[in-house]
């Protein structure tokens, strides 16, 4: 019977497929598709419920498929079930359920219909993914497709300027989770020297050996693992960016940033308790965040003026409790709390046109003058430096973009030396001679090897910075990038035994989707001129189709489970060993921004205000 | 779609790309104003800024009132330059048009003809046909402040905006938050520093500018100087500034002029907004470039420009010109032609009426009326101004405040009350910001949480009215008594007089019914039908509502005005004045929710028993007219099928109205286009798909014209700024429209924006102007020529409308039938080319297969609106 499990991926996929096929002027058809897909989901899930408590709830593991196998890696998709798994498989479902039906007239007639639906239809996959996953490599092919549906829905209007800079902006936040779930992975293939299923950390002895024999590498794993989902779900310091992912339609709001996207994070910590729950300084610091964050946000929440921040920050503030509940083991409590929050963030989201209504009503009525100030007390000045650093949301986008984004922007500058004529030169050079040099390997000192790798990383890293802080030529960043990723191949090459295959299947898919990516620039150019990135250009109004190649290829690009890469990923890191701390900082730095250079390419490039003003196009602060 | 800018070679030469950089003489004359004039500026900065309100009072007015002192063309191509707004349609969509034959040839050609002579018509349609053109717009505005980011690096305003949208609209907000802005009411400003004041925390993150706040020394042209550097920028700068977020800034100078406009009223000025704008400017600045930047102008090279200096004229602007009279010539046409073909003069003796319903000159009561029509061939419909002729401030029992419940314009002196039925509103669990806090907030997510999921499943499958929906019957509770009849000199409040006296009310039931030319043949019921719309999930509701009334529902004033003209005493005195409503006949006041499409009575007790046999045989009338005018609505709407049974139609229609999935409740006034004033037999004959503003008149009671400018004096503020909110937010729907509504967050409870730190965004949502064609109102009157043009001369205020061209006027003479047309200040005779009328042979099937547009592309979507067409019978 656990077979079935399978299929609650495969019929949102099935959906997904079928929705991609129907032209977009079929608003019916389009709608139907999605509603079906999910309505039956979520009577199977039902169905399936039912069987499962009926037969005394077990705990489901299915290892499903192999991707890829060698002898000391295996990358293979598992599945699992437990009572977690129901709560968030069922009110996932009935929340998508809700959602499509609410957005069949809701969306009627607007630009984009099959987008928003095929969007949302992927949305739904990669959460089934994560809630069913058995292993961190399906959760985290999930996760993967939860973020870039993320962006693409919160970048839904993207003729504006400011749903696209907040999609990227929400990106580099969750690309930042990213990484830390691919370190967690790194991390456990080492500790255990296998992909870990989630069902092994149900056996004590397991975790015991890892704390008792590797506790600083455990606590590594734990701690990536905390981030990532104080990330996913917008605990302190990251909170920002959940009101500024309300920029999509108000229903792809409610159910992303009202209620399931943003459990996520909650979701991550009730899967991986069973590894931490001995650990009293993980389970400390999880209250310290969960406590704090519900306090700031919920302070944060009562000063908001419009409605859907409000209740974002509500929402961040109960996810803090819910963390709290987790770590103190209530896991009963917390899955009803999350239930809870997700049902009633989503009815606000999507009432929330009518607050107006409702409250200058109200207002009209029950209105009574304020009371005006009190006198001078020191009570009274603490309170009011309180409201301003609550209006200012306690600083914390300035804060983030001061220490963590902006070295990196200053790194990328001042690479700025390795281009374009006679610094590309000698990078090629350098690449020749590091590739040809491989022959000698095995001549050359194991220590010169290393120094090789950290030098050969370090230059891929600085490239992608440059790339990523390019501002004038898009294709010199696309390159850039690309070249990029040869280093990087490279200093894995240099490090270990790896095998030139195993290279192979890394870079098949970004050279491929690079040319791809490169043909669309070169089209858009050859078309409009030069491309620079220091603005928004909008080309999608014109070259809808060449925008979306150019999305494909620089998916594909970045790793995203489209393309041989994306396993390629996984697997190079394997070859880093766990003491390479400067290699593994370097390397993952490296995918961390790669993804956000391309797809700030693909946001300049495609999205934002059309450049050409022969038809209306929309003001910036709108 | 770029188009070269190379003339080709047919065609006058003339350069239609404008030059950015100032002519010398531009700069001389500016020069002379180099000395800033900050009294000036701001007023010049009020003047030009977007003039809407707070959303829960929608006024609808023209988007571009700011320039309706010049002639309509070059307005807007002013206004198209200086913003960079879109002001008529696309040139590509102009020629699709004409390809799909929505403007007809014989039309163009006209247009060309009279407007450029029959010589020039072959060069003039190539051009309009065929020539490339490069319609790209360059505008002037942001060209100075562009510099920051072009010469200094730095994205000025995505440093200071979000902030400063926040910290206005925690300041403005009116009941979202749970923690209100710190103020002593002096004013913002003042509210800022003394929270900078305080010391622990600040708004800025430098020293400098919050110091220049706290010592009080932030003149706006002493900021100017450290951020601009050179007076003669200043005011284009304060122009780039406040226009790069002109929703914000709008909303700022109107509250600043009208603080009613909020309930819990706010002191703020576009003055207070600038200054500490400039401060966080300095803020921003100074931490990002470090101390000591230049001001801006150290770094520009180009002069000063004059944003307002004269726009040239190019040939693009001609050709846009030419399509849009095209386009609109196209409808009116048709419209003449089919005014000719069915006015009845109708000489014969006055039928007697089974009853007489008077609806607001609304464009969607048309439908409604035509059905009334049908259904009881022997009643008669009239329209006048939905407030119905008496203006007063309404306060609802319990009410802590006053609605004005009459035109924008009007100042009313007079108060109504409600009392002796209070009912409560229903609280709405779900609404409570308490849900927002920590503890509560936990308890209510174990608990109103799964209630939340039961509501969210009750809201799709079965949509009904709950307190959250605005409900247009709910304005006035109909149990209620209200205070209409002032009972002495000491029945006052607050300045305004409780009710009215029997004067002042006959003077107002005479004036409404003489106006309507309503003086005898009355029937034995007279309903005062006004009208509201209900809907669910939208801040835009005001927007539905009756324009007469301020964006409220018109049911007070309707029952007001049946009681008065119910009053014994003020039947006396009409007949004394020459107007006998026999005393069996009695006036009824109703309410038509033209989204749910339902009616409601008022008062209908008091009838006679005969009366109310006659009252039950006339709703069931009623109901049949309402059924036939849901089926006629319904061809608009995706979720409903016009093939349905009229009851399944019926229920979806009020469905509609209480679904919160659903963003267009109903079409509010898209595709209105005319505005017809005389008898109804003018009208009478013609299908004009609900896109005419009927206002009754009878110029046989009124051969000199003394009432007409009372009647004509509201059109152009009433139905010319619908009708040009409507236009400007169709054409550009992203400046000057609202967007589409999917994304709008609600900010403060006075505005929508679309994201968290966006800019507001008044206009009109895309979901409201789809179906709306942009032309121009066509008023047309039916008195003499010269009677009309003594009329729309008598007030300067109105007479601009007409001969600037806001709106088209055309007057049927009645004595030959003929038409006259305003141009420049005379009517010159117009002859329809139109030939063939098209009749509606069924109803039924008419709907029934009528095309429902594929895209909301004009190309389409103008193929959703019938053509003018004659009815049977």
């Amino acid at each position: 019977m656990s077979q079935i499990l399978q299929l609650f991926i495969l019929l949102p996929v099935v959906g997904f497929l079928a929705g991609l096929f129907v032209p977009r002027k079929k608003e019916r058809i389009l709608s139907g598709i999605s509603i079906a897909t999910v309505g039956l989901q979520t009577l199977g899930i039902l169905t399936f419920v039912i069987w499962w408590l009926t037969n005394r709830a077990p705990t489901l593991d299915i290892k499903h498929i192999v991707l890829y196998k060698s002898p000391e890696f295996e990358f293979f998709i598992d599945f699992y079930f437990d009572s977690t798994t129901a709560v968030f498989a069922l009110v996932g479902a009935v929340l998508t359920f809700l959602v499509t039906v609410f957005s069949r007239y809701y969306m009627h007639r607007e630009l984009g219909f099959k987008r928003y639906f095929i969007t949302l239809l992927l949305f739904y996959i990669g959460y089934n993914l994560m809630v069913f996953a058995g292993n961190f490599e399906t959760l985290f092919v999930g996760w993967e497709m939860l973020g870039i549906s993320s962006f693409l829905l919160i970048g839904f209007y993207r003729d504006r300027y400011l749903p696209v800079k907040n999609g990227l902006k929400v990106l580099s936040f969750y690309r930042l989770g990213d990484i830390c779930l691919i370190l967690a992975m790194w991390m456990s293939h080492h500790l255990w020297h296998k992909n870990i299923t989630f069902a092994e950390w149900n056996r004590p002895n397991v975790v015991l050996e890892a704390f008792q024999g590797h506790y600083l590498q455990a606590m590594f794993i734990v701690v990536m693992i905390l981030i990532a989902a104080a990330i996913k779900s917008a605990q302190l310091p990251f909170s920002t960016w959940l009101p500024r992912a309300m920029e999509g339609p108000t229903t792809s709001s409610a159910i992303f940033y009202g209620s399931l996207s943003v459990h996520i994070g909650a979701f991550l910590l009730l899967r991986t308790y069973p590894f931490w729950q001995h650990e009293t300084v993980i389970i400390g610091i999880i209250i310290a965040i969960g406590l704090s964050t519900s306090l700031v946000a919920a302070t944060i929440a009562r000063v908001q003026s419009s409605v859907k921040t409000q209740i974002a920050y509500a929402s961040i503030a109960q996810i803090g409790l819910i963390f709290i509940e987790i770590a103190l083991g209530w896991h009963v409590l917390a899955l009803l709390h999350f239930a809870g929050n997700a049902f009633l963030r989503t009815y606000q989201l999507l009432v929330s046109p009518s607050v107006l209504s409702y409250l200058v009503h109200d207002m009209f009525f029950n209105f009574s003058p304020r009371t005006t100030q009190g006198p001078d007390t020191v009570f009274q000045k603490i309170k009011q430096a309180v409201y301003v650093l609550s209006v200012k949301e306690w600083n914390f986008d300035h804060l983030l973009h001061r220490y963590l984004w902006r070295p990196f922007k200053w790194i990328g500058r001042k690479s700025g030396i390795m281009g374009p004529r006679w610094g590309l030169a000698s990078l090629l050079a350098l690449f020749v001679v590091g590739a040809t040099g491989f022959s000698l390997k095995d001549q050359l000192h194991f220590e010169f090897h290393q120094y090789l790798t950290l030098l050969f990383s370090s230059l891929a890293l600085a490239m992608v910075l440059k790339a990523f802080a390019e501002r004038e030529d898009a294709t010199h960043a696309w390159l850039t990038a690309l070249l990029s990723q040869f280093f990087s191949a490279l200093s894995l090459l240099w490090n270990k035994d790896i095998e030139w295959h195993q290279t192979g299947i890394y870079l098949s898919g970004t050279v491929l989707a690079a040319i791809v990516g490169y043909i669309c620039l070169h089209k858009i150019e050859s078309k409009e001129g030069e491309i620079s990135l220091n603005e928004y250009h909008g080309h999608s109004y014109e070259h809808p189709g060449i925008g979306l190649v150019f999305l494909l290829a620089a998916l594909g690009f970045s790793g995203f489970p489209i393309t041989p890469t994306f396993l390629g990923i996984d697997l190079m890191f394997t070859h880093i060993s766990a003491n390479q701390i400067v290699l593994v900082v370097l390397t993952a730095l490296n995918f961390l921004f790669l993804e956000l250079t391309i797809l700030r390419i693909y946001s300049r490039v495609f999205l934002g205000q059309h450049k050409k003003m022969y038809h209306p196009v929309a003001f910036k602060s709108s | 779609m770029n188009f070269s800018g190379q003339n080709s070679a047919n065609g006058p030469s003339v350069d239609v790309v404008t030059p950015i950089l100032p002519t010398h003489e531009q700069i001389a004359a500016h020069e002379l104003y180099s000395s800033f004039d900050e009294h000036h500026v701001l007023h010049e900065l009020k003047h030009y800024l977007p003039a809407q309100s707070a959303l829960k009072d929608f006024i609808h007015h023209n988007s571009l009132h700011a320039y309706q002192h010049l002639k309509f063309y070059k307005a807007i191509f002013k206004a198209s330059k200086i913003f960079g707004y879109q002001v008529t349609l696309q040139l590509q969509e102009f020629r699709q048009l004409y390809r799909n034959g929505r403007i007809r040839e014989v039309v163009l050609n006209r247009v060309i003809s009279e407007r450029k002579g029959s010589d020039q018509l072959a060069t003039w349609k190539k051009n309009l046909l065929h020539k490339p053109y490069d319609a790209s717009n360059t505008p002037r505005i942001g060209a100075l402040r562009a510099h920051w980011k072009s010469q200094f690096k730095i994205d000025l305003d995505t440093q200071v905006q979000p902030l400063l949208f926040r910290i206005l609209c925690s300041y403005l907000d009116q009941g979202i938050s749970l923690w209100q802005f710190p103020t002593d009411q002096k004013g913002f400003l003042s509210a800022i520093q003394s929270l900078e004041r305080n010391g622990f925390t600040s708004f800025f993150k430098t020293k400098r500018a919050r110091n220049l706040l706290l010592q009080g020394n932030c003149r706006i042209s002493d900021l100017l100087k450290i951020v601009v550097g050179n007076e003669a920028y200043y005011e284009q700068y304060l122009f780039d500034q406040q226009f790069s977020h002109q929703g914000w800034s709008g909303l700022v100078s109107a509250v600043e002029d009208s603080p009613q406009a909020l309930l819990d009223s706010k002191v703020i000025s576009l003055h207070d907004l600038i200054v500490f704008e400039l401060l966080l400017e300095i803020d921003a600045l100074d931490a990002w470039l470090g101390k000591g930047w230049e001001p801006l102008c150290n770094r520009v090279t180009a002069p000063p420009q004059n944003l307002f200096a004269d726009v040239e004229s190019t040939e693009l602007q001609e050709v846009f010109s030419l399509w849009q009279d095209a386009f609109e010539w196209d409808y009116y046409d048709s419209v003449l032609a089919g005014l000719g073909k069915s006015n009845k003069n109708s000489t014969q003796t006055k039928i007697a009426r089974s009853f007489q319903a008077v609806f607001c000159i609304d464009e969607r009561e048309c439908s409604l009326r035509r059905h009334i029509e049908h259904v009881d061939p022997e009643c008669e419909t009239l329209g006048a101004p939905g407030f119905f002729g008496v203006e007063f401030f309404f306060q609802p029992e319990n009410g802590k405040f006053y609605e004005k419940l009459c035109p924008a314009p009007v100042t009313p002196k007079y108060l109504i009350k409600e009392f002796g039925a209070a009912e409560k509103r229903k609280h709405e669990l779900l609404y409570t910001n308490k849900t927002h806090t920590l503890l509560p907030g936990f308890l209510s997510t174990l608990t109103l949480g799964f209630w939340a999921a039961v509501r969210t499943f009750l809201t799709l499958f079965r949509p009904k009215m709950s307190p959250a929906i605005s409900n247009a019957f709910a304005h006035m509770n109909e149990k209620a008594q209200l205070s209409i009849e002032n009972k002495g000199l000491h029945d006052r409040e607050n300045d305004l007089q409780i009710g009215f006296t029997v004067e002042e009310m006959t003077a107002r039931v005479e004036g409404q019914l003489r106006g309507m030319g309503l003086i005898n043949n009355f029937a034995p019921i007279v309903y005062i039908i006004a009208h509201g719309s209900s809907s669910a999930n939208n801040p835009h509701h005001g927007a539905h509502d009756c324009g007469a009334c301020s964006g409220r529902p018109g049911s007070v004033n309707a029952r007001v005005f049946a009681y008065m003209a119910n009053h014994v005493k003020v039947r006396a005195l009409l007949l004394a004045k020459g107007i006998e409503i026999p005393v069996e006949t009695q006036f009824v006041g109703g309410l038509h929710d033209t989204a749910a499409d339902e009616i409601a009575y008022f008062d209908q007790g008091f009838l006679s028993a005969k009366n109310a046999a006659l009252h039950l045989k006339n709703k069931a009338a009623f109901e049949k007219a309402l059924d036939l005018n849901a089926k006629e609505r319904s061809r608009r709407f995706a979720s409903i099928s016009s093939k349905m049974s009229i009851g399944k139609i019926r229920k979806a229609i009020k469905d509609r109205s209480v679904s919160l999935f659903e963003p267009r409740p109903e079409l509010g006034h898209g595709t209105n286009t005319l505005c017809i004033v005389g008898r109804r037999d003018m009208t009478k004959g013609l299908f004009l798909d609900r896109r005419a503003f009927l206002n009754s008149y009878d110029y046989r009671t009124d051969l000199e014209g003394k009432l007409l400018p009372g009647i004509m004096r509201p059109l152009g503020p009433v139905c010319g700024g619908i009708n040009l909110e409507y236009y400007f937010s169709r054409v550009d729907n992203y400046k000057l429209g609202a967007g589409t509504k999917l994304p709008h967050n609600v900010m403060g409870l006075f505005g929508v924006a679309n994201s968290s730190d966006g800019d507001l965004r008044p206009g009109l949502p895309v979901q409201m102007i789809e179906v709306h064609d942009p032309v121009r109102l066509l008023i047309v009157v039916e008195h003499f020529p010269d009677v009309v043009l003594k009329t729309i001369q008598s007030a300067p205020e109105m007479y601009e409308w007409f001969i600037n061209e806001w709106v088209h006027l055309v007057a049927v003479d009645p004595a030959t039938n003929q038409f006259f047309y305003f141009k420049e200040g005379v009517f010159l005779p117009y002859r329809p080319l139109t030939e063939h009328i098209a009749p509606v042979q069924d109803f039924h099937t008419l709907i029934e297969t009528a095309t429902e547009m594929e895209t909301n592309l004009i190309a389409d979507a103008t193929g959703e609106n019938l053509p003018v067409m004659l009815v049977q019978g």
